[in-house]
C-alpha cells in the first residue's frame, strides 16, 4: 500500500449504500431457524464451529427465494460476501460464494458495513497488534505494510493502541475457547472486507468520497423555500401535454426506428463487430458518393436526421440550388457555427452574418417577417452568442414544414433512392471469419477527415464570397 | 421534436436591473416577467418581509407543489404500459462479447465513442484512445491525478477532453503521430472548487459542459478558458449530465446526489424542470434518441424513465432479486432497449417500452462503471473496475 498525499478537497463523507438495508433485510430472513439456510455444526482444526451453511445452501436459498436462476443467485451471494454479510471459513481471502461444499457462516449484526462509519485506523490498529501480540509474526506481508504505516502515522497514540490490543487479548483469553475461535474468525473477516489484501475485491472499495454529507438534512432557510417557490411557479406554467400525446411520439419513435436498430435487426451486410468486416463501415461514411438504402431512408423521418447527416445535408444543397433557395440553409449554418464557435470570433461572425444575410440588399437575403428582422438587427448592435436565436428558429421552421416535404417529393430525392445500395447480407464460412479477424484494420484517422472537409470548408467559402468585379475584368484583359 | 426552449428569451435586458445578460423567465404574483440571475438571487435571499416567516414561506412551498402535481395528474391520462399492449414482445436476445480491452492497469471509470463509430477514450489513471475494431492502441496518456472520472471525444475526433481528481477538465489535442507526447500539448479548460464528475462536448470543438462534486454544471469556451454558464440547483454532488439531442440543441439534464435530476436551459442557466422521485443517488443520466425523455439510473438499484413534455416519471426498471445500484445507463439507436450496468458486475437490458427485463450479461469481475452504445448502434462497450473493457454486439 502506498500512501499518496492528495490534496484535502473536502469530499470525506461515504456514498449512499441504498443496498444495505435491503440486503440486511434477506441476511435476517437468511438466518431464520424455519425458513432460512440450513445450518450445522463443523469443526475447524479442533474446535467445533456452530451455525455454518454451505456455499451452494446459499445459492439454493436465494435462487428459490428471489425467484432467480443459478448465475443470478451466484452475483447476489458473492456481493453478500463482498459486503461482509457472510463469510468463508476456508480460503477466507478471497470474498466470492463458491456453489459446492465450502463453508461459510453469517457475519454478527456488530460487524456489519454501516455508511456512516468508517473501519477506523485506530482500530485496525489495535486489531494487528492484537494479533502481533497473540504470535509474532502471523501478521501477512500487507498486514505488516500496513502495520508499518500506521505505526508512523499514529505514532502519538501508540502506547494507547499497545494497551487496548493487550487488553483486548486478555478479555479474549477470558472466553471459552470455541466463542474466541468463533470471535476470531467474525474479526478475521471484517477486515478482510475493509481492508481488502491485494487482488481481493471487497465491495467497501466504492471510489471517491463525496462532498456532501448524504446523512446530513439540507438546511431550510428561508432561501430555501423562496427558491423553491420561484421554481415551481414557473414549472406550473410550463406548458405539458397529455401522456396520450407525448407516450405516442416515444412509441412512435420507437417503430419508426425499429429496422435500423442494429440490436432489432441484422444491418446489412454484416455488423462488422460480429464477422470482423468492415463494409458497413466503409458504405456508411460521412462522405460516400452513393449511400445506401437504409440511410436515404432514414433521411425522410426527420428534418433533423437529413442534416445531421453530412451526406444528406449535401443531397438536400443540391436540391436547393436547383430551386434557388440556398441562403435559408447557408444562414442556419452561419448561426450554428456562431452559436457554437468560440467567444472571441463571435462580433467577427455577426458581421458577415448581417452583411451576406440581413442587410437590406444583402447577396444573399433571407426572406423572415418584419418583427424577427427588427429584434435580430436590434440585437446585433451588441452581439452575443444567442443573438441569432429567433432568426434561425424562424428558418429553421420554414425549412421544416415547407421545404423539407418538398425535397422529399422532389426528383433529387427519388433520383438519390433509386440510385442508393441496398448490400446483400454475408455469409462468412467459419474460415473465412478468421482470416477477417487477421485483416482487422483501424479505419482512417478522424483527424485526416476532418483536415480534408477542412479544406473543402475553405474552398466553398472562397466560391460563395462576393466576386471582385475588377479582378474578373482585369483577369479577362489579360487573357486577351 | 424540439423542445419548447426556443420560445423563450434568453438574452435581453433584465426586468428588475436593465443590464444585458443571459435571462430567466419567471412568474412574480403570476406575472411572467424576464430577470437575469443575480437579480433572482437577490430576490431569493433578501429579509423576510412583514408578516413573512420561515413557516409561512414553507406553507406556500407546500401549497405550489401540491398544485404543480395536480396540473401533472390533470395530463396524466396513459400508462406506458397501457400504450405498450398494441407493440409485439421482443425475442429473446443472445448478446455475446466480441472483443475485451485489457489494457489498463487500473479500474476503468469513463468511455466516450469517437463519431467515426470505431474509435474510442477511456479513462483510469492513464487516458487511452483506441482503435477499438482491432484493439489498437493508439495513444496513452498518463495523468498527473489518480482518479480520471470523465472523459469526451469531441466531435471533430481530433481532440479528446477529460478530467477528474484535479478538478479541471483539461483538452488534449489528438496527432496523427503515434510517438507524440499528448500531455505536452494540454490546455487547461474548466476548473470547479472540487472533482470533476463528468464532460461532455456540446456540437462542435469549442464549447465543453462539466459537472462537479461542488454541485454546481458549467459551461466553458474551450479556446480561452473562459466560463460562459454557470448552472445552480443541485444540493449536492452532481454526478452525470447529458446534451439533448434536439435540433434547437439547447437543454441538457443532470443528475446529482440530492435525488435529482434537473433539466437546464444551456443559454439562461435557469433550471426548467426537476424531478426527483428516485429513493438514493442518481449515478448516471441519459435522453432518448428523440429528446423527449430521459433514462436515470440509480443507486436505489431502479432505473427510470421520465417524460419531459408530460413533467412526469414514467416507467420504473427494477426488479426484486437486483439489489445493488446502477451506474450506468444507455438507449440502443431506436430507444427500444436500455442497457444498465450495476454494481454487481452484471449488465441487465430493459424492453423500454414493456418494462421487463431482456437479457443480463455476467462477464465482468468487478463493478460495471460505464455502459456506452456506439453512435451508429451497433455494439456497445462496458468498461469495468476489473481493468477490461468488453465490446458487445448482437
Amino acid at each position: 500500500m502506498t500512501i499518496k498525499f492528495i490534496r484535502d478537497h473536502g469530499q470525506h463523507y461515504r456514498p449512499r449504500m441504498a443496498c444495505l438495508a435491503k440486503v440486511e433485510a434477506m441476511v435476517l430472513e437468511m438466518q431464520d431457524s424455519k425458513s432460512g439456510v440450513k445450518s450445522s455444526e463443523q469443526k475447524l482444526n479442533i474446535t467445533s464451529i456452530p451455525h455454518v451453511v454451505t456455499g451452494q445452501d446459499i445459492l439454493a436459498w436465494i435462487a428459490n427465494h428471489m425467484k432467480v436462476d443459478a448465475q443470478e443467485a451466484q452475483t447476489i451471494g458473492t456481493m453478500l460476501v463482498a459486503y461482509g454479510f457472510i463469510y468463508p471459513l476456508q480460503d477466507h481471502k478471497k470474498l466470492i460464494l463458491k456453489p459446492d461444499v465450502s463453508l461459510y457462516r453469517f457475519q454478527t449484526p456488530y460487524f456489519w458495513p454501516v455508511q456512516k462509519w468508517k473501519a477506523d485506523n485506530t482500530d485496525y490498529a489495535i486489531y494487528l497488534a492484537k494479533r502481533n501480540i497473540r504470535k509474532k509474526g502471523t501478521l501477512d506481508v500487507y498486514e505488516q505494510e500496513y502495520y508499518k504505516n500506521l505505526h508512523k502515522w499514529l505514532n502519538h497514540k501508540w502506547d494507547f493502541i499497545v494497551m487496548q490490543a493487550k487488553e483486548q487479548y486478555r478479555a479474549g483469553k477470558e472466553r471459552n475457547k470455541a466463542d474466541r475461535v468463533v470471535f476470531d474468525c467474525q474479526e478475521r473477516a471484517y477486515w478482510i472486507v475493509h481492508r481488502p489484501p491485494p487482488r481481493t475485491h471487497s465491495a467497501m472499495d466504492y471510489g471517491v468520497d463525496r462532498l456532501i454529507d448524504p446523512n446530513a438534512e439540507e438546511n431550510k432557510t428561508f432561501d430555501y423555500y423562496r427558491r423553491i417557490i420561484i421554481f415551481t411557479q414557473q414549472a406550473i406554467m410550463r406548458s405539458k401535454v397529455k401522456s396520450t400525446v407525448s407516450l405516442g411520439a416515444i412509441l412512435k419513435h420507437m417503430t419508426t426506428y425499429k429496422d435500423h436498430d442494429p440490436f432489432l435487426a441484422p444491418c446489412l451486410p454484416s455488423n462488422p463487430w460480429q464477422t470482423d468486416d468492415s463494409s458497413y463501415w466503409d458504405l456508411n461514411m460521412r462522405n460516400v458518393e452513393i449511400p445506401t438504402k437504409m440511410r436515404v431512408e432514414r433521411w425522410s423521418f426527420s428534418f433533423f436526421e437529413l442534416l445531421n447527416d453530412p451526406r444528406g445535408r449535401t443531397d438536400f444543397k443540391v436540391f436547393l440550388k436547383k430551386e434557388f433557395s440556398g441562403e435559408n440553409l447557408a444562414f442556419w449554418e452561419a448561426a450554428e457555427e456562431m452559436k457554437w464557435g468560440t467567444a472571441s470570433s463571435i462580433s467577427e461572425k455577426a458581421q458577415t452574418i448581417f452583411k451576406t444575410f440581413l442587410a437590406p440588399g444583402a447577396p444573399r437575403w433571407i426572406n423572415i417577417d418584419g418583427r424577427t428582422m427588427g429584434l435580430t438587427v436590434k440585437g446585433l448592435e451588441h452581439p452575443h452568442r444567442y443573438v441569432l436565436d429567433a432568426a434561425q428558429t424562424h428558418i429553421f421552421m420554414l425549412m421544416k414544414k415547407d421545404t423539407f416535404y418538398r425535397y422529399l417529393k422532389s426528383p433529387v430525392y427519388k433520383d438519390i433512392q433509386k440510385k442508393a445500395l441496398s448490400p446483400a447480407p454475408h455469409n462468412f464460412t467459419p474460415s473465412q471469419l478468421e482470416q477477417n479477424a487477421q485483416n482487422r484494420k483501424p479505419g482512417i484517422n478522424p483527424i485526416i477527415i476532418w483536415q480534408q472537409e477542412e479544406e473543402e470548408r475553405a474552398k466553398a467559402a472562397a466560391a460563395a464570397g462576393p466576386i471582385d468585379i475588377k479582378k474578373l475584368m482585369a483577369s479577362k484583359l489579360d487573357r486577351k | 421534436m424540439c423542445d419548447q426552449t426556443f420560445v423563450a428569451i434568453t438574452f435581453g435586458p433584465c426586468d428588475s436591473c436593465s443590464q444585458n445578460k443571459p435571462l430567466m423567465n419567471i412568474y412574480l404574483q403570476n406575472e411572467p416577467v424576464n430577470y437575469c440571475s443575480l437579480c433572482v438571487e437577490l430576490m431569493a435571499c433578501q429579509g423576510l418581509a412583514k408578516g413573512e416567516t420561515v413557516s409561512t414561506l414553507r406553507a406556500e412551498s407546500e401549497n405550489l407543489k401540491a398544485k404543480l402535481e395536480e396540473e401533472r395528474a390533470k395530463l396524466h391520462d396513459v400508462e406506458l404500459h397501457q400504450v405498450a399492449e398494441k407493440v409485439e414482445t421482443l425475442g429473446q436476445f443472445v448478446i455475446k462479447t466480441r472483443r475485451t480491452l485489457k489494457g489498463h492497469g487500473n479500474k476503468v471509470l469513463c468511455m466516450d465513442w469517437c463519431r467515426d463509430k470505431r474509435r474510442m477514450v477511456s479513462s483510469s489513471q492513464v487516458i487511452m484512445r483506441s482503435a477499438a475494431v482491432c484493439v489498437l492502441q493508439e495513444h496513452a496518456v498518463t495523468m498527473p491525478c489518480t482518479w480520471v472520472m470523465a472523459c469526451a471525444y469531441a466531435p471533430s475526433g481530433c481532440v479528446i477532453a477529460c478530467g477528474g481528481l484535479d478538478n479541471k477538465c483539461s483538452v488534449y489535442p489528438l496527432s496523427l503521430d503515434k510517438n507524440e507526447n499528448l500531455a505536452a500539448k494540454k490546455k487547461s479548460v474548466a476548473m470547479h472548487t472540487n472533482y470533476l464528475s463528468a464532460c461532455s462536448f456540446t456540437n462542435s470543438d469549442m464549447q465543453l459542459l462539466t459537472s462537479s462534486g461542488d454541485g454546481t454544471c458549467a459551461l466553458w469556451d474551450v479556446e480561452s478558458g473562459q466560463l460562459l454558464q454557470s448552472f445552480h440547483g443541485h444540493s449536492a454532488d452532481v454526478l452525470s449530465l447529458d446534451l439533448a439531442p434536439s435540433e434547437t440543441g439547447n437543454t441538457f439534464v443532470s443528475g446529482g446526489c440530492d435525488k435529482k435530476a434537473n433539466v437546464w436551459d444551456m443559454r439562461s442557466g435557469q433550471n426548467i424542470q426537476s424531478f426527483e422521485t428516485h429513493e438514493s443517488d442518481i449515478n448516471s443520466v441519459k435522453y432518448y434518441p428523440s429528446g423527449d425523455a430521459f433514462a436515470t439510473g440509480s443507486d436505489d438499484a431502479t432505473c427510470r424513465l421520465y417524460d419531459l413534455r408530460a413533467d412526469r416519471e414514467v416507467a420504473i426498471y427494477s426488479k426484486e432479486s437486483i439489489i445493488f445500484g446502477a451506474s450506468s445507463v444507455d438507449f440502443s439507436l431506436s430507444g427500444r432497449l436500455l442497457f444498465a450496468g450495476y454494481n454487481d458486475y452484471n449488465i441487465n437490458v430493459w424492453d423500454v417500452l414493456k418494462g421487463t427485463r431482456v437479457a443480463i450479461l455476467f462477464g465482468h469481475e468487478n463493478r460495471v462503471s460505464t455502459v456506452r452504445v456506439s453512435p451508429d448502434g451497433t455494439a456497445f462497450c462496458s468498461g469495468s473496475w476489473d481493468n477490461t473493457l468488453d465490446f458487445n454486439p448482437v
